[in-house]
């Protein structure tokens, strides 16, 4: 039995499709993400997904209820961590896990038990009696996953665990996932828009503008790209453009501020770019295939440039190598 | 860790009690946390009950029988606990701002137990701020008798919780903290000013008199007034022009009657705020 089955999902708020039939499918014990730019649908998805909203049409099994017609069986199987923070800082971390425990119906006895176990494995047990509210950003985080874990949920969704965190403390979040992995066999089910976050995964789903444009592991993603992303600045990148079709063959657009394109084998294509572009180069980045270049090539922009312009772009560069 | 911990299935009326429970001794626990809120919100009262009475009390012809203070008692205790049970309503606005909204919403119960269990903590936190100004009582001649003040309480205790009620149902309206404020004041000042708290409602204009009946404050502040007065030695005269009987149609409402009155308003005030809540919210 899938941990998640989702088929023909559709959500529309008034003309507005936010989702457009999506499917997928996620096996117990998976850890699956949803990578896609901000509005993409994913947060839409999870909403559905977790009893929050209703879908316009289109059905979804979680943890093996039906999201529409056994709402509360779904919510006491699956534990929440959301974008925003949803703790009461005038609790201690302890009475917030209590509230929880409560109200999902934990047994007395086991909670006590869960609580122990939760708070040991985020590593906030020696600050189980502190008020929330002088908890660190990162600290918060962990706790609410802890709680989200607190009464043995099948599933897990964490939407967007680590937005608004520095670097360091993303990196220990996500150790504290993989960690939980370990412990515990659970499915988790994660949207995140930073590329280097869905290599967490076992299989990402990469979701566009309401639709799920591709669906495979991280590895087979990238190699599905095959070539390597090149990115330089040049004195005039409108002629270097032009010069790079038909002096070398190579399809380029202005991403982030930079000439683009993708070749195979980009460190050894450098000489020849300066042999024969013609236009004075600046500098040359050469970066190997990432879940970046993975999300240009379905959805022709990157992540970066489907939030800041929202429609699609003009330019599919990598359309040709599919 | 085990993974064979599987939770029973949804126990049913005793879950939800179990919720409401934990979401009521949520309200408690914050309750302690906020001595500072507790403090203010008694000086309020004590002004009203002696600075205002006193300085009213040469005014007001309570026909030398009666301290205007001890008048007032009763309607500056349903003052200080509504206000205090209005703003605990309200209070679901800042969880709402907070996130906590929803971690209370995505559980596995019904918004019945949320809300009743919201409303029951905010009036006993309100009714329990009250037991501080209940111990003043003797300065203005109230007599310390279990009894009066076991009625006192229970009296309240509904008045909380109706306005408890009223401050969840705007805040399943009304989303901005800055909005809800005012217009729960807006809501509570009148029902203060034509529930007799503050003034005796003897020999009011037709169009007030019908308006301090509508009002469901009406029927908290004039059943506590009785009590008190049942327990000191107020002769006929003064109780009728200090506290007349409420009427409907020439009907003399007895005590019983307004009691029910004010806890079937309480019931419905209830059950309007669950079903003005969205469950997406």
């Amino acid at each position: 039995m899938a941990a998640v089955e989702v088929r023909k999902l559709v959500k529309r708020y008034g003309d507005v499709e936010a989702v457009r039939g999506i499917d997928l499918e996620v096996a117990e014990g998976e850890m699956y993400g949803f990578l896609g730019p901000n509005g993409a649908g994913k947060t839409t998805t999870i909403k559905i997904l977790c009893t929050l909203a209703e879908a316009t049409s289109g059905s979804a099994v979680v943890a093996g209820y039906d999201v529409a017609a056994e709402r509360s069986a779904v919510r006491r199987n699956i534990g929440l961590v959301f974008q925003e923070p949803t703790l009461d800082g005038y609790l201690t971390a302890e009475q917030n896990l209590r509230f929880h425990g409560e109200l999902y119906g934990v047994p007395r006895p086991l909670l006590r038990r869960r609580m122990d176990e939760v708070l040991e494995m985020v590593g906030l047990a020696d600050r189980r009696r502190d008020l929330v509210q002088t908890y660190s950003g990162g600290m918060r985080r962990r706790l609410e996953i802890a709680r989200g874990l607190l009464h043995t949920p099948a599933v897990l969704f964490l939407d967007e665990p680590t937005i608004g965190l520095d670097p360091q403390t993303r990196a220990a979040i996500w150790e504290y996932i993989g960690a939980l992995r370990e412990a515990q066999e659970i499915t988790v089910f994660v949207t995140t828009h930073y590329m280097e976050e869905a290599e967490y995964c076992d299989r990402i789903a990469i979701i566009d503008d309401g639709r799920i444009a591709v669906t495979d592991t991280p590895d087979a993603l990238k190699r599905a790209v095959g070539a390597d992303r090149v990115q330089i600045r040049t004195a005039d990148d409108a002629a270097a453009i032009v010069q790079l079709r038909e002096r070398l063959g190579v399809d380029a657009a202005m991403h982030e501020g930079m000439v683009t394109f993708a070749v195979p084998g980009g460190a050894e294509f450098v000489p020849r770019l300066f042999a024969e572009l013609g236009v004075r180069i600046d500098t040359v980045t050469v970066t190997r295939p990432s879940l970046d270049d993975v999300f240009m090539t379905y959805t022709g922009r990157t992540i970066r440039d489907a939030e800041a312009g929202g429609g699609p772009s003009a330019f599919q560069i990598m359309a040709g190598r599919r | 860790m085990t993974t064979t911990d599987v939770l029973p299935a949804t126990g049913g009326m005793a879950h939800e009690a179990r919720a409401a429970a934990m979401v009521w001794r949520r309200e408690m626990i914050r309750f302690q946390h906020d001595k500072a809120r507790i403090v203010a919100m008694l000086l309020q009262p004590l002004l009203f009950l002696f600075v205002m009475g006193t300085g009213l009390s040469s005014v007001v012809d309570t026909g030398g029988q009666v301290d205007f203070r001890t008048f007032l008692f009763p309607g500056v205790l349903a003052m200080s606990v509504l206000f205090s049970a209005a703003f605990a309503g309200i209070s679901l606005v800042w969880d709402r701002e907070f996130g906590f909204l929803r971690e209370m919403l995505v559980a596995p119960v019904g918004l019945p137990a949320i809300i009743v269990g919201k409303c029951l903590g905010g009036a006993t936190m309100a009714t329990l701020q009250s037991v501080v100004l209940l111990a003043l009582a003797g300065l203005v001649g109230v007599p310390y008798d279990p009894v009066l003040m076991v009625e006192l309480l229970a009296l309240l205790f509904v008045g909380a919780l109706l306005l408890t009620a009223m401050g969840v149902l705007l805040s399943a309206r009304i989303k901005q903290i800055q909005a809800a404020m005012p217009t729960s004041q807006l809501i509570i000042m009148p029902m203060m000013f034509l529930s007799g708290a503050l003034f005796p409602m003897a020999n009011l204009p037709d169009w007030l008199a019908v308006l301090t009946k509508l009002n469901p404050l009406t029927y908290v502040v004039q059943p506590m007034r009785a009590a008190i007065f049942d327990h000191l030695d107020v002769p006929a005269d003064a109780w009728a022009a200090l506290d007349p009987s409420i009427t409907w149609w020439g009907w003399e409402v007895p005590i019983a009657a307004q009691v029910l009155v004010a806890v079937v308003f309480s019931g419905i005030v209830l059950g309007a705020a669950i079903a003005a809540f969205d469950r997406a919210d």
